[in-house]
Formats: structure tokens, C-alpha cells, sequence
């Protein structure tokens, strides 16, 4: 029963999802397709954060070292001609993956508040190597050459970009959740719930969060990889500290460890901040309490407020 | 005594001044139920602790099986057979009853590496996991999460957890901690059911439990073992009734 509410409740995101390009055609406003595309990208991010967050306990507070990694592996391909999309996406999942294996190699031995400072502490490391490289725009930045091209598809144009996206977080969606649920999934799960416990019953953790945790880095080099073809333009501004800590948000606002809370949350917090902030400069001062209000009475965020409730799975 | 399937000796294990286990030298025969007792605060959960492997002592040598095992983590022993139970009702509270069984037989149904198939739909974890919760009386709520059993149901699922493990060893710390007299004694009277066929080193306060199912006990006071001998023998040792006994008398 409650398996089939969740299901449902995912179709129907992901059929409103595909309802706003022509919605927004007939209203004769194009900017939702570049706001939802925007969120959807993001989703993307924080569904990949929920993995290792949400289902392991990881709290990574550098999860946007990877959409840095993605944007600059189609960024620095673009600036050198190269504009097919497979090889760049490929680049980008190999990279993100392999800077994964070495942060989660390091931080995964510890926990807690040490766990947080170590992944905060790598991706402030790539900030500043984004900053420093001056060939890329250093600081400033630089835009993308041109947006990445997949034999008939050409993320130029606006609608199949859009789609492109949407395939890709559905498919992501389905990814997360065979995972979660696989023997490997069980693990991390239990891990999450009583380590004395797993380890006592026999299992290992620290191999099964490290692939966990690549995984996610995978995952999240892909969001970055269609970040930098959603803005057209290349900054180390993707990997600010406090863009970790907005798709931490999002996953929180969702609801953590369900499988549409991150898609849920980044809807929520990119159109409260787009709406509040069509009404006053500090916009921040409206948003903050609101998100504490949500960590504070619903423990599983806005997912646990839909049918199917608060699940794992 | 090479025919003891665990050999302890002289394991030492200190927290600052306080010496929790202080050269502990024991042993379990195969098939025996070799019952622990003590005082509160005596090191037992210590002693098991260093069994399992959730701790390291720091001197001593523990084998098992002929095996040096002193630096294996708890998951390597577990895959030599050894399995514990936890004093504080340790099962996964968001996990249903039979989940938890499952996972500990998945622990032990080789790699974990698979990251597709649903471990749920999988009778090879959730076939043998149901035999082992009807044995030990909860199958009728295998589908009930771990946090809504009753306090007694999550002591026997603690239990059903180390049996699905297959161990030749069980380190069973307080089975029937917090358990109501009738609950207690079914729990007893399943765990005699092992007797002659199972390895168990038993740590217990409830005396009933201990009188029924040891074939030995030892006693354990302030890190120290001071007796070791068959029920008869520790009931009739006046240093143990003066340690600890003495207080029923």
C-alpha cells in the first residue's frame, strides 16, 4: 500500500515536470522552462546527496565539489573545442567519481562533526584551485564555449535540454531507489541505523559507504556537468560552501532518506527564493525561519507530509 | 584443555585507573553453555566486548578454534563463528522484524557488492530469516517494525540475530535483561533447547537463568575471575557466597 502511494506520488512529479514546457509555451512564459529546468538540475544534486546523507548518515558538507567538478570537466573540454556531450559527460562522471574515491577514502574513517569538516574542508581545496586557474577565467570566470551536443540533441535549444534533464533525473530516481533497497543498500542502511550492531552481525562498513559515496560523487558530477549548460557560463562559484549547504537544504526540506524528498525540496527552495525575492531584496530574512520551522515539526520533511509518508524506500 | 573451542588467557583491559578486566584466563568447551556472572560493574559487558572484538584489550591472548583471533575486528570473528548479543537491545528500529533477521543472514551469504536485485524479494535471505524467527516464537510478527515489538520481542529477536548468523560460538550478554518472569522463562526454556548442542558463554544476573542453562559458571569480580566450577561447585564456594551469592542468603 504504502510502497504503491509512493509510487504514485513520484509519477505524478515527474508527469507535472514533464506538463511545464508546454504549460509555460501556452502561458507565454518561457522562464519556467529555465527555472524548472534549474530546479530539476539541482534535484538531481540533492537526490545524489540523499544517497550517502540521507540513507548512510554521510553528512557531506561539500557535496557542490562536484557539481564544480562536472561544470569544470564540460567547461575546460568546451574551451578546447570539444563539444560532444558523451565524451564530456563521461569526463565528468570519471572525475567527480575519482575526486569521490579520494575524499570519501579520507573522510569516511571518521565521524560526525570531524566528517563534515574534512568534506567541507576538500571542497574549499577545489574552490581555491578554480580560483587560481587563470587559463579558465580564475575568479571571475569564464562562459562555456558552447553547450554540449549529443549526436541529434544540442543542449542549445531550450525544450530538449529540458527533457535531456528530466530523463536524466528520472532515471537517477530509479537509480536511487533499486539501490537503497539492493543487499548493498540494506547495508549502508543498517550501518546508518547501529554500526556496533553491523559490524557485530559480520559486515564491513567502510567499503560499502566509500562506494556509496562515489556514487553520489558520480551522480553529482552529472548535475554539474548540466549546471554549466543551464547557465552558459563557468564560475568557482559552483562550489561555494554555501551552495553545499543550499542542497543540504534542499535534501532536509524534502525529507531526508525518502526517495522524492530531494526533488521536492529543491522545488520548494528554488521557488520560495524565487517568489520572495520578486518582493524584497532581503529575502533571506523570510526564508530562514521557514526552513526552521519545517526541521523543526516535520521530521521528514515535505515528503513525509504525501500519501506513502515517511519512508525509506 | 584442547578441546576447548575458546581459549582465554590472561586478557587485561583498562580505562584509566579502573582495570575492567584483570587477567582473565577462561575457556568455553564445545557444546557447553559456560554461564558469567558478577556484581554490577564487575567487567562482564567489558569481557564480552573483547570477545567480539567491539574492543581491544590491552594485553592477553584470545583463541578460538585454534585460532590466534586477539586482532581480529568484530566482523572478521563473526566470520569464524563467533556472534553476539547486545546487553542494550541493539536491533535496527526502522527495519521490520524480519529485516533484521535477513540482514544477518545476509551478512553471511556472501558479498554485500550487489546493487540491483531488491534484497527484500530475495528467498535466500528471507526464507532462512523466517525459519529462524518462527524458532524463536516471533513469527507472527515478522512484519512488524523492530521499534513497535515489545521489550521481551526485541530481546528475542536480539537472539534470532545471532542464530541467523549460524555462529559455533554465542556470546549472549543479559538474554532476559528487563523481561517479565513469564517472558524470562520462555526465553530460558528456549535457550536450554541448545544445550549439549551449542557453544554459548552466557553473562547473566537472573539466577534462574544461570542455575538452568550453565553446565559451568564463572565468577567475575571487580575484572577478576575467582571461582570457575559446575553450578554445585559455585553454590557450595564460600568466596563466592561472600562476593556475591551472599546477598540471596
Amino acid at each position: 500500500m504504502k510502497n504503491r502511494a509512493r509510487f504514485l506520488v513520484v509519477a505524478a512529479v515527474l508527469l507535472a515536470l514533464a506538463a511545464v514546457p508546454p504549460v509555460a509555451a501556452a502561458l507565454g512564459q518561457p522562464f519556467y522552462l529555465d527555472l524548472f529546468r534549474r530546479i530539476m538540475i539541482f534535484a538531481i544534486a540533492a537526490l545524489s546527496l540523499n544517497l550517502i546523507l540521507g540513507y548512510g548518515a554521510m553528512v557531506s558538507f561539500g557535496h557542490a565539489a562536484y557539481l564544480g567538478i562536472g561544470a569544470y570537466a564540460v567547461g575546460i573540454l568546451a574551451y578546447y573545442g570539444i563539444d560532444n556531450g558523451f565524451l564530456q559527460f563521461a569526463v565528468a562522471i570519471a572525475a567527480s567519481a575519482a575526486i569521490a574515491l579520494v575524499i570519501g577514502a579520507v573522510s569516511i574513517r571518521t565521524s560526525g562533526v570531524y566528517f563534515i569538516m574534512i568534506t567541507l574542508a576538500f571542497t574549499q581545496m577545489l574552490f581555491y584551485l578554480g580560483i587560481s586557474l587563470e587559463e579558465f577565467g580564475g575568479d571571475d570566470g569564464m562562459r562555456l564555449a558552447a553547450r554540449s551536443r549529443f549526436a541529434g540533441l544540442d543542449l542549445a535549444s531550450a525544450t530538449p535540454f529540458y527533457y535531456f534533464v528530466l530523463a536524466i533525473l528520472a532515471a537517477f530516481l530509479y537509480v536511487v531507489h533499486r539501490v537503497v533497497n539492493s543487499r548493498f543498500g540494506m547495508v549502508i542502511r543498517a550501518a546508518k541505523s547501529n554500526e556496533a550492531r553491523t559490524r557485530a552481525l559480520g559486515f564491513s562498513p567502510y567499503p560499502y559507504k566509500l562506494a556509496a559515496f562515489v556514487i553520489a560523487g558520480a551522480m553529482g558530477g552529472v548535475a554539474g556537468a548540466l549546471l554549466v549548460n543551464q547557465t552558459a557560463y563557468l564560475t568557482p562559484e559552483f562550489m561555494n560552501w554555501t551552495r553545499s549547504g543550499e542542497i543540504m537544504f534542499m535534501v532536509i526540506l524534502g525529507g531526508i532518506a525518502t526517495l522524492i524528498g530531494p526533488v521536492l525540496g529543491a522545488t520548494a527552495l528554488l521557488l520560495l527564493e524565487d517568489l520572495l525575492a520578486s518582493w524584497t531584496v532581503h529575502w533571506q530574512i523570510i526564508l530562514g525561519p521557514i526552513l526552521v520551522l519545517v526541521v523543526l515539526f516535520a521530521r521528514r520533511g515535505l515528503a513525509g507530509l504525501l500519501p506513502g509518508g515517511a519512508g525509506d524506500d | 584443555m584442547t578441546d576447548a573451542l575458546l581459549h582465554v588467557e590472561n586478557l587485561s583491559k583498562s580505562f584509566g585507573a579502573l582495570r575492567a578486566t584483570d587477567h582473565v584466563t577462561l575457556e568455553a568447551r564445545a557444546g557447553e553453555t559456560h554461564a558469567i556472572i558478577g556484581p554490577n560493574g564487575a567487567g562482564k559487558t567489558t569481557l564480552i566486548g573483547q570477545l567480539a572484538g567491539n574492543l581491544q584489550p590491552d594485553s592477553g591472548r584470545i583463541r578460538f578454534a585454534g585460532e590466534d583471533i586477539t586482532a581480529l575486528s568484530a566482523s572478521a570473528r563473526s566470520h569464524r563463528g563467533l556472534a553476539r548479543s547486545f546487553q542494550i537491545t541493539s536491533v535496527y528500529r526502522d527495519f521490520t522484524a524480519l529485516d533484521n533477521v535477513a540482514l544477518a543472514v545476509q551478512a553471511h551469504a556472501g558479498s554485500s557488492f550487489r546493487l540491483w536485485r531488491p534484497a527484500r524479494a530475495d528467498p535466500r535471505l528471507r526464507d532462512p530469516a523466517r525459519v529462524v524467527l518462527d524458532e524463536v516464537g516471533l513469527g507472527a510478527r515478522a512484519d512488524v517494525l523492530a521499534a513497535n515489538l515489545a521489550h521481551g520481542e526485541q530481546r528475542q529477536l536480539e537472539v534470532a540475530m545471532v542464530l541467523a548468523t549460524r555462529p559455533r560460538l554465542m556470546l549472549l550478554d543479559e538474554p532476559v535483561a528487563g523481561m517479565g518472569v513469564e517472558e524470562s522463562q520462555r526465553m530460558i526454556q528456549f535457550l536450554a533447547r541448545f544445550k549439549g548442542r551449542q557453544t554459548i558463554i552466557l553473562v547473566e544476573h537472573d539466577m534462574d537463568a544461570v542455575f538452568t542453562l550453565a553446565d559451568r559458571i564463572s565468577v567475575l569480580v571487580y575484572g577478576r575471575i575467582i571461582a570457575t566450577g559446575t553450578p554445585a561447585e559455585i553454590r557450595a564456594n564460600p568466596e563466592v557466597r561472600s562476593a556475591y551469592l551472599g546477598e540471596d542468603d
